[in-house]
């Protein structure tokens, strides 16, 4: 069977797809939880397995990779339109 | 169980899993005198490079340590080096340096033969052929993983090489590491992002420093011409593939080396003083980062590739590892390990390390790569006049 996305750590907020996966499509991402994906996301792309609010953290391999800029909610495409660099963010203010 | 290989013992303790004789030119005037005796001597490699003279100062003593680590690799029985006789990189002193790891080691300049490059070459197959027949006495012992160097190699990335081909390479190097064995991780530029979670795993606070006072001063200095690294990466290629910031894609890179704690930084083609995980400093060119990590020690690569890559070095056998389905597919004749099974057939990132590990053992054992079926041997040394990066290295 063809897995549709992977999760790098369980401290993840967020999985990466492994195929296309059209929007409304319902994903299940642990037993008897399912979210529905809110817009297509391509391969290799991130969406939220849950709601973050601005300001959080977006973490994947375990590991802060960027902060949200807009306000996530489960199931949305998780990219440059809604998060930024953390790194960036904080040696700038160094 | 414990895991163990079956290699060749070297003087000081070393363990080689090939049994070479390198024809090693000091200069690259003699490039092809070191090819033409390396043709005719059983298990030789040829050793040539574009260096070895009108070179000075930190540029001169990094080849000098580059060329001699080749030699002295575990891999190496004996080492032939051949010069002209009037470069600054002197046979006899590259001799005389790779003579420090108690192994066979000649010197022959050109200049210095009556009858030129072409009787060098008949008293060069002569020795050779020699030093072959000794390095068949040497039988294959068991030895456990302690004794293996492992080196962490990363070259045409794609978007999913961060979440399958890499973390598989970390599991395996993690696996080395337990089992009392060294990893060096190089291609700093690719650490930028992740400063602090590496520093997060140094052993000691001077660690911390040799991983910041390089970063910083390559960013200084690169800014310096203008260019913010911090700022153009990832990619407007990787941003398509998925990678949204700097440290996501560096996470994709240094995963590969897996979770362990980093014992110090390695200067470019610098042996590590100890077991456990190692970063190198070297920008992130494929080639010169392999001979890098060849001539500090390393017997064996791990290279992860996306795109696909058919790179291989002389000494060190390079096993390719690869998440891409299309890549595995079409350079099928280049990928040892195929990773896209975690796309394709649903895989976990340890069943692959699982077959994996299989893969290092059987290499380790003597199974050739596919590179070194094909004959792909690359040698290249990073020079550091060609980088703004000075007072470093």
């Amino acid at each position: 069977m063809k897995k549709s996305y992977i999760v790098m750590d369980p401290e993840d907020n967020c999985a990466t797809s492994l195929e296309d996966i059209p929007k409304d499509k319902e994903i299940e991402i642990k037993e008897g939880e399912v979210i529905k994906i809110n817009q297509n996301i391509p391969f290799g792309h991130k969406f939220a397995l849950r709601d973050i609010a601005v300001g959080d953290l977006i973490k994947k391999y375990g590991q802060i990779i960027g902060i949200v800029t807009e306000n996530i909610k489960k199931g949305d495409w998780i990219h440059t339109h809604n998060i930024k660099s953390h790194y960036l963010e904080r040696v700038a203010n160094e | 169980m414990s895991e163990e290989f079956m290699g060749y013992e070297r003087p000081k303790g070393k363990v080689g899993i090939r049994n070479k004789i390198a024809i090693l030119s000091s200069v690259s005037c003699v490039n092809h005198v070191a090819e033409e005796i390396a043709k005719k001597v059983d298990n030789a490699v040829a050793i040539t490079h574009p260096l070895g003279c009108g070179q000075f100062g930190p540029d001169f003593l990094n080849v000098q340590r580059t060329l001699a680590g080749l030699g002295k690799n575990p891999n190496i029985f004996g080492t032939i080096v051949v010069g002209l006789g009037c470069e600054n990189l002197k046979s006899e002193d590259l001799a005389k340096n790779i003579r420090r790891a108690k192994k066979p080691v000649e010197f022959f300049n050109v200049q210095d033969f009556n009858g030129g490059g072409i009787a060098l070459i008949e008293e060069g197959i002569k020795v050779g052929s020699k030093m072959a027949s000794e390095a068949k006495e040497v039988k294959k012992e068991p030895f456990d993983f302690s004794h293996l160097v492992l080196g962490l190699e990363c070259g045409g990335s794609d978007s999913i090489s961060g979440i399958t081909a890499n973390p598989v390479v970390g599991v395996i190097s993690d696996k080395v590491i337990e089992l009392g064995g060294t990893s060096i991780l190089p291609e700093f530029t690719e650490w930028i992002g992740t400063e602090h979670l590496l520093k997060d795993r140094a052993v000691s606070e001077k660690v911390k420093t040799q991983i910041d006072t390089p970063l910083q001063k390559f960013l200084e200095t690169t800014m310096k011409a203008g260019i913010d690294f911090r700022g153009i990466q990832p990619s407007p290629g990787n941003i398509k593939g998925g990678l949204t910031t700097i440290e996501e894609k560096s996470l994709g890179t240094i995963a590969k080396a897996g979770k362990a704690p980093i014992q110090g930084v390695l200067k470019y083609s610098q042996t590590p003083k100890g077991k456990g995980l190692w970063l190198m400093l070297e920008p992130g060119n494929d080639i010169e980062s392999m001979t890098g990590m060849a001539a500090a020690g390393a017997q064996v690569v791990i290279m992860t590739t996306g795109r696909g890559s058919p790179v291989g070095n002389p000494i060190v056998p390079v096993i390719k590892s690869c998440g891409n389905p299309q890549t595995c597919d079409w350079l099928r004749c280049h990928i040892d390990m195929d990773a896209s099974k975690i796309i394709t057939e649903q895989k976990s990132i340890q069943e692959i390390a699982d077959e994996m590990w299989l893969k290092l053992k059987a290499t380790c054992n003597g199974e050739l790569t596919l590179a070194e079926q094909l004959g792909f041997h690359d040698i290249a040394i990073w020079r550091y006049l060609a980088f703004p990066f000075p007072g470093i290295v």
